[in-house]
């Protein structure tokens, strides 16, 4: 077997195999876990800038009917799986039981009716996702504030944990979490209806997060139980949420 | 006979007065402190940013856009049934070009191809949550960089004293010379290197002043929280999307600058001018005698 090492072939080789070392070293450098305190540092910074703008609590940009986008897309879960979500769809939620509870004076459990009833808001606003899309979306919902108030907080509560029906792993739900800066906006509601109907399933029904401060993750949909905590490290890896524990920044006000 | 000789001396001495290297102190600590930084900063916002663009490779305008909204500009990588090969496109508006190779669709060290509107090797392969991370630090990092070097250039008079064209550079005969300057690849020498001729300063002011408070704005247009607080900026902007777009275009435009710049400071002389980047002093050289 002849082979013949030309010069170039070397030069060529030589180049490919610089070039990739160098990527892989840069591809390390980024991912770097020595970086990390630095990228957190990033993200604090960033969390403290924006509570400061928004100490006045300001509300977020309304846009009006004939702004709503011909379409919304669904991301993330667009139908949960299992038998138990199949049948709630089924018996149209009317066997589903929303609770609060957690550090709470006094834990509550609703039905889907019992929660229309309560005071609403309707507001037209802009969705973003961290991908890069946008879409505009009439949402009517209960403000957390209200569920927040009639539950009443112990002093303790810190965070606000959304539990979700969408079975994202074989031992994980989906699951968001805010702080009561945001919990208590005016346009921070639990949805259960879209663009003038009810809310689809593809957009989370029965129930799902308005957060509207924040990036499409932290929307969560399927809510079916919101709880109050003092830490977030007791819950699935730590970082109070599916997308966060899987390195997505929690506060994701940009 | 005397007067010749006296014409000679006369000729000789104006010839070393020409020839006579000088060296001034041309960058202060500040400007170069902020250049370097600015150049890492820059770096790793294009790096990420483009990681960023290849998660949703369309830019529309208006408020709202996702897949099936019309785009104004957009890289996609297919699979071309015909060829049976995969293929890049590149839009511009309704204007198509097959960028296979470069954009969509880039081939790897051992010729395989590999999708993605931009090539692995300008994003650092960053996946989405890496990529939002390090181009938000880098942005802060670049705004606390900008705020100290824009200050600076305020009260120590840099952007005055350097920055702001002479009333004698700013005629027309002048403008035109330093272009046809420019297109001659001819330096200025002597007392015309020591300060920045008229298209730079041009070119400095319009990204000091235009490009990066354009770049910053339509930055935060894209942040709900930031918008929250300054509603203004989707009227500013005409919509997040068409901020997104307007990003990315500011984005190139200031690559653009920067791969100017290295050309320039190549063909002027770059261990003059990288030198003065570094320690602040600059050699003028003599005047043509000739």
């Amino acid at each position: 077997m002849s082979r013949i090492i030309t010069r170039r072939k070397l030069l060529r080789a030589g180049a490919a195999t610089a070039g990739t070392t160098l990527l892989a070293g840069c591809d390390r450098f980024f991912e770097s876990s020595s970086m990390r305190p630095l990228l957190d540092f990033g993200q604090l910074l960033s969390l403290k800038a924006h509570r400061l703008l928004l100490a006045g609590q300001p509300l977020v940009r309304e846009y009006s009917l004939d702004d709503i986008s011909p379409d919304f897309p669904s991301n993330g879960t667009a139908m949960p799986e299992g038998f138990e979500y199949f049948q709630l769809i089924a018996n149209n939620f009317e066997n589903w039981r929303f609770k609060v509870d957690g550090l709470v004076r006094n834990p509550l459990s609703f039905s889907l009716d019992e929660i229309k009833q309560m005071p609403s808001r309707t507001q037209i606003t802009q969705h973003s996702c961290d991908e890069g899309w946008t879409a505009i979306g009439q949402w009517t919902g209960v403000p957390l504030a209200h569920l927040l108030n009639i539950a009443e907080l112990q002093p303790e509560a810190r965070y606000i944990v959304f539990h979700c029906l969408d079975q994202m792993t074989d031992s994980e739900f989906y699951y968001e979490s805010i702080d009561l800066f945001d919990a208590f906006h005016p346009q921070t509601i639990l949805a259960y209806g879209m663009n003038g109907g009810g809310l689809p399933v593809r957009h989370g029904a029965p129930l799902r997060l308005r957060v509207e401060r924040q990036i499409g993750y932290k929307n969560a949909k399927y809510v079916t139980r919101v709880e109050a905590v003092d830490r977030l490290n007791m819950l699935g890896s730590g970082k109070g949420g599916y997308w966060p524990d899987r390195g997505y920044q929690w506060y994701a006000g940009l | 006979m005397a007067l010749s000789e006296q014409t000679a001396r006369i000729a000789t001495e104006a010839r070393t007065a020409s020839s006579r290297r000088e060296v001034i102190y041309r960058h202060s600590l500040a400007v170069r402190l902020t250049h370097w930084i600015n150049l890492l900063c820059l770096t790793l916002l294009l790096m990420s940013g483009l990681a960023l663009f290849n998660v949703h490779p369309q830019l529309y305008w208006g408020h709202y856009g996702y897949p099936g909204v019309p785009t104004v500009f957009s890289i996609t990588g297919r699979y071309n049934p015909e060829t049976a090969q995969p293929e890049g496109i590149t839009r511009i508006g309704d204007y198509t070009l097959d960028t296979t190779g470069i954009l969509g669709v880039t081939y790897d060290s051992d010729g395989r191809p590999r999708p993605g509107a931009f090539p692995q090797w300008a994003t650092a392969g960053m996946d989405l949550a890496l990529a939002r991370d390090w181009h938000f630090l880098m942005a802060w990092m670049f705004v606390i960089n900008g705020t100290i070097y824009f200050l600076f250039g305020l009260l120590s008079g840099h952007f005055w004293r350097d920055l702001a064209p002479r009333s004698d550079q700013l005629r027309p005969r002048h403008i035109v010379a330093d272009i046809w300057n420019h297109l001659r690849l001819r330096r200025p020498r002597g007392e015309e290197a020591k300060r920045y001729n008229v298209l730079q300063k041009v070119a400095y002011l319009a990204v000091i002043f235009i490009l990066l408070p354009a770049i910053l704005a339509s930055g935060l247009t894209m942040s709900p929280a930031a918008t929250s607080a300054f509603p203004f900026l989707f009227d500013l902007f005409a919509g997040r999307q068409s901020a997104r777009t307007i990003h990315f275009i500011c984005a190139n435009l200031l690559l653009l600058f920067v791969l100017v710049h290295v050309v320039q400071v190549l063909l002027s002389g770059a261990f003059n001018l990288l030198r003065s980047m570094i320690t602040g002093r600059y050699v003028i050289k003599p005047e043509r005698t000739s």
